[in-house]
């Protein structure tokens, strides 16, 4: 057990670490998507745009904070907080390295070491929601009303087969732990083989989760104009899209520990640096899809969730258990 | 449906990831400036004859024509010793306010002189609206950017005669 600073400054640096990340996933999604666009990106601010999200962060900061006259101030107000939190807090159990032996302290390779991490995310998941449609219902306008209300439904339908696609490793795993799952993947063999249905659901639902093309629904743009964030302005706004670009970020290292080995490689113990890789190549993914697919009708996505992605999730899981079970 | 639906959107997958390696299309403006058609209706130029001598007698045809009403003209009487213009009168004040020119060209059409043209600029943004009412001497003046102009041999519609001689 680390003393209590430990942690405060694994916190603090991880937190900070996650949110450059946030900052240069926008760049290279803007850079990426107008590349398979046949456009350059950002380029102005910096070489290749890299000083782009700082001038973004400026330019946020220093527009007016509005408020609708009818909305309700401080639900309004906590809404973007509330989503920003819980999205960045989820990220405290993601083991990231091996731990490290620094002086004379043995410090771990993961904020939060908590028995239950997996259950720990997923309810963290299910709060920052709460940000989503209390931030649309406090807007008081129609199209934020509109885009709560779908996202409530998508998130809520597709937080079912998440967690079912990830039964499949906790059943194989026998644990709930996060580091526990990585170092079982390090000693034996990566779950993504054995579990491979489990990995499509879990990104295609990961996919709707996070509300990424192409199931962006709750921010359709073009039928609801933004959807729960239409009313939004300055760095509020921001805090939105912090928390949703914070959110795939986390769900892409909860799908890199669960079925690619986390920090473990293939060859060379890099720790840290592989998982960092790891996560790039996920993230790469997500911004291909945003290139390549549309947008779903709303109908589509609810068959897909309830009709598709939920029986493959609940027999995969079923399967595995009497896999398990006929082994032992 | 459905086996043909997986190869389908894996060929489009393919397709985004090909464009990643090729020459995005974008024309960097600021520094790479496409040339504008030789008909190109800028920011509007007023001509002097030969001798030095306004073309524009101050006839107002072009404030009835412009359907924005965006031209304001003021005219005196030229004398002996304050000859501007080739005419009995000229244009004391001339202005055109540049925020509600839609640049129609009607202006350019009902000039019995060719006295006034539209010109290729278009960098004509300002910081101030004020800063956009341009009066006779900003009109007089020759264009400070040189704007590059296409071939007009390329073009089957002829440039109007105006454009070219005055």
């Amino acid at each position: 057990m680390d003393p209590w600073w430990i942690d405060a400054i694994k916190g603090f640096l991880i937190i900070n670490i996650v949110l450059v990340c946030f900052a240069y996933t926008t760049w290279l999604e803007r850079k990426l998507l107008s590349r398979m666009q046949g456009r350059f990106g950002p380029n102005r601010a910096g070489p290749f745009g890299l000083l782009q999200p700082i001038a973004d962060l400026v330019k946020l900061v220093r527009k007016e904070a509005f408020t609708p006259m009818s909305a309700s101030a401080k639900l309004y107000i906590a809404a973007p907080v509330l989503s920003t939190f819980t999205a960045l807090l989820a990220f405290a159990v993601i083991p990231f390295g091996a731990g490290w032996h620094i002086w004379k302290w043995d410090v771990s390779g993961v904020v939060v070491d908590a028995p239950i991490s997996l259950v720990l995310i997923f309810a963290l998941g299910s709060l920052g929601v709460y940000g989503f449609i209390i931030g649309g219902w406090a807007s008081d306008s129609k199209y934020s009303t509109l885009g709560a209300m779908r996202t409530c439904a998508q998130l809520v339908s597709y937080e079912v087969s998440l967690a079912l696609a990830v039964l499949g490793v906790v059943i194989q795993a026998g644990t709930l732990n996060l580091s526990e799952i990585v170092h079982q993947q390090g000693t034996q063999f990566w779950f993504f083989g054995p579990q491979f249905v489990g990995l499509v659901v879990f990104f295609l639902a990961g996919t709707a989760e996070t509300s990424r093309p192409p199931f962006d629904l709750p921010e359709g743009d073009t039928e609801i104009v933004a959807g729960y964030h239409t009313e939004y302005s300055g760095m509020r706004w921001g805090l939105f899209q912090m928390s949703e670009y914070v959110h795939m970020i986390t769900l892409s290292a909860l799908g890199v520990t669960l079925f690619f080995g986390g920090w473990h490689g293939p060859w060379a113990p890099l720790g840290p640096l592989w998982f960092f890789l790891k996560l790039l190549v996920v993230v790469f993914i997500f911004i291909w899809m945003r290139a390549s697919l549309p947008r779903l009708r709303y109908d589509q996505l609810m068959r897909f969730g309830w009709k598709i992605l939920l029986p493959v999730a609940t027999l995969n899981a079923f399967v595995t258990a009497l896999v398990v079970v006929a082994v032992n | 449906m459905a086996n043909e639906l997986i190869p389908a959107t894996l060929k489009g997958f393919a397709v985004t990831f090909r464009e990643i390696f090729k020459k995005p299309i974008t024309q960097q403006y600021p520094e790479v400036k496409r040339p504008v058609y030789p008909r190109f209706r800028g920011r509007h130029q007023l001509h002097l004859h030969a001798n030095g001598l306004e073309k524009c007698v101050g006839c107002s045809l072009c404030a009835a024509a412009c359907p924005a009403d965006c031209i304001r003209v003021v005219a005196d009487e030229n004398t002996p010793d304050n000859r501007v213009s080739a005419g009995e009168r000229y244009a004391r004040i001339y202005e055109i306010n540049l925020s509600r020119c839609i640049f129609c060209g009607y202006c350019e059409l009902a000039c019995p002189f060719d006295a006034i043209t539209l010109g290729n600029e278009y960098e004509i943004s300002e910081y101030s609206r004020d800063d956009l009412i341009y009066t006779k001497d900003m009109l007089l003046g020759r264009p400070v950017k040189k704007i590059p102009v296409a071939d007009p041999s390329i073009y089957d519609t002829p440039v109007p005669y105006y454009k070219t001689h005055s």
